[in-house]
């Protein structure tokens, strides 16, 4: 038993933090009149905060989590590492720089397409190299290192972009960013990025039966027959489009795709494969939890839900990281 | 029938020559094992006859088709290749990587179909693992490990494997038992290619011995023909002696 309903178990969690996030909020709503409201009955107030207030909210937080749970997994299975994840390899990091980018040079006024794929874009520069890295030395540092490196200089080119900022207006929405929110989210800005998320996880998710042969190590894999240039060149496609579309999305939150994947794993029997969707529906769930307790939290300025992903996440690597090093010498 | 044929291989890593024109066949029912000193070029030839490195010249053909141009399912379905042990990324369960052995049939894991369950499960029970088929590898010992790996190479049901010092920090036991796992695989009508250390080994098993100095293969027959106390000296820098039809090694020169 047990693997066969872990994804049935998350999805319907899923499902329950979905419907609790439209539950809960500054006023909480009765549970009768959310359920009318989500289905279209009930009086317009209700709909109008569900529909576009909290529910929308939610859904982001939701897919947020789910884009970077599965590139996170994906990741973890090609650089054959536990600690390899979107945010601690700058790989978000780099996705926010472009989008920030984009953002202040006025591109984003060109057409709203731009922000997504500016933010995929730096994803998949990020990634394309750390694979590129990854498939000239076996070592585990040498990786997380480029992923400091990568992460400190976006931060930089960030915060120069942040000083020559010309009104506390954008200075503000690139705070945002950089720390990861969904506040204020709405369907128009879900859709935007949705076929992105779609198409990397489909990439992934195709590509998955390739990660569980690279558990032999990338001679051993090519010795049972895969493909490894194929494998790498999907996996970056897949986890770019993902995370650059997360990024887009809620900014930059880190370690979820760290915590998740190191949760579902035991349970998948260590299989990266088998790891990639309850990945994706945990790291979608710990957000839209992460995400109610910052709206409870009674706090004057709103807690950004980057913020609290990192308070959780980041302690939770430090411990994979130590117990890693006990193991493995 | 499936054959190996490596014509003149060479191949250079930026201006050193790692492989020289180095030749050699594979074919079933022989159990060939390639010997020489470390850095003599032994896994890069085997690389370069997988089609796995890009060579300067020559050409390895599997059933005549040039290597370089099967795809590598195609390829793995037809050579099983063990390289080298490394630890494994995570710590998968032994029936797990047993299916792996699969991947080029298609295999999924926790998913296998009637011939790839049924091929593991053959496997398992030859060589000995249906005991530990639900151990975690990290769990495994040195010996252990290797045999699971054998046991991958076996459930592809390849005609010809080639393993890179399966034997490598293994304890007597445990080299007899693969070596004898590889055995029964030769008569069972596979052919296998194996890089060893162990000249008392390599006599005992081998059909045919292939010697390899500095990227050159300068001998290739049989063992009783080819592993000479003037060999060893010549390719191995030892200093030996031959005594009633057997080497007897004495030490480095």
């Amino acid at each position: 038993m047990g693997e066969r309903w872990l994804i049935p178990t998350l999805s319907f969690l899923c499902v329950v933090a979905l419907f609790a996030a439209c539950l809960l909020g500054s006023t909480a709503m009765p549970f009768e009149r959310v359920l009318a409201a989500i289905l279209g009955g009930a009086d317009p107030a209700d709909r109008l905060v569900i529909w576009t207030i909290r529910l929308p909210r939610a859904l982001a937080a939701w897919l947020t989590g789910a884009a970077l749970g599965i590139s996170g997994a994906a990741l973890q299975g090609l650089l054959r590492n536990p600690l390899a994840e979107p945010g601690v390899l700058g790989v978000s990091a780099s996705a926010s720089l472009t989008a920030t980018f984009a953002l202040y040079f006025g591109l984003v006024t060109l057409n709203p397409w731009i922000l997504p794929l500016a933010a995929i874009m730096g994803a998949m520069i990020a990634t394309a190299l750390l694979s590129l890295a990854a498939s000239r030395t076996q070592s585990v540092v040498t990786l997380i290192l480029i992923g400091v490196g990568l992460s400190s200089f976006s931060g930089a080119l960030m915060s120069l972009l942040m000083n020559l900022a010309p009104n506390p207006f954008s200075q503000a929405d690139m705070i945002n960013w950089m720390l990861g929110t969904v506040a204020n989210r709405s369907f128009a800005e879900i859709l935007l990025v949705l076929p992105f998320i779609a198409a990397g996880t489909v990439c992934l998710l195709v590509n998955g039966r390739g990660l569980s042969a690279l558990t032999l190590g990338e001679d051993a894999a090519a010795g049972v027959g895969l493909n490894l240039k194929r494998q790498r060149l999907w996996t970056v496609l897949g986890a770019g489009l993902a995370t650059g579309a997360s990024v887009a999305l809620a900014g930059a939150i880190g370690f979820v795709g760290i915590v998740a994947p190191h949760v579902i794993r035991p349970l998948v029997k260590h299989d990266p494969a088998r790891s990639l969707i309850p990945s994706a529906l945990l790291a979608g769930l710990i957000l839209v939890v992460a995400d109610i307790f910052v709206r409870l939290l009674p706090s004057t300025n709103e807690l950004k839900l980057g913020v609290v992903a990192a308070l959780i996440g980041a302690p939770a690597f430090v411990w994979i990281a130590i117990r890693r090093r006990a193991t493995d010498g | 029938m499936a054959e190996l044929v490596a014509k003149r291989l060479t191949v250079f890593r930026g201006e050193s020559l790692l492989v020289d024109a180095a030749s050699f066949t594979l074919a079933p029912g022989e159990l060939v094992v390639l010997l020489g000193p470390n850095g003599a070029g032994k896994t890069t030839l085997i690389r370069a006859a997988l089609g796995l490195l890009q060579v300067r010249s020559g050409s390895a053909k599997l059933n005549g088709t040039n290597t370089r141009q099967l795809s590598p399912s195609e390829r793995a379905r037809q050579i099983a290749y063990l390289p080298q042990v490394r630890q494994l990324a995570w710590p998968n369960q032994v029936k797990d990587v047993v299916s792996l052995g699969r991947f080029s049939h298609g295999a999924v894991l926790g998913k296998l179909t009637g011939r790839d369950a049924a091929a593991v499960e053959r496997v398992l029970a030859a060589c000995d693992l249906k005991p530990l088929a639900h151990r975690k590898a990290d769990t495994l010992s040195g010996g252990e490990l290797a045999r699971v790996h054998c046991a991958r190479a076996f459930a592809t049901e390849a005609p010809l494997l080639i393993a890179d010092e399966p034997t490598a920090a293994l304890d007597p036991w445990h080299q007899f038992r693969n070596l004898d796992l590889i055995e029964s695989f030769v008569r069972e009508g596979g052919g296998a290619l194996l890089v060893l250390h162990d000249f008392e080994l390599a006599a005992r098993y081998a059909t045919r011995l292939l010697w390899m100095k500095d990227g050159r293969i300068v001998a290739d027959g049989s063992p009783a023909k080819t592993l000479t106390a003037e060999r060893l000296s010549e390719v191995y820098r030892i200093a030996a002696h031959e005594e009633s039809g057997r080497v007897v090694q004495e030490g480095a020169l």
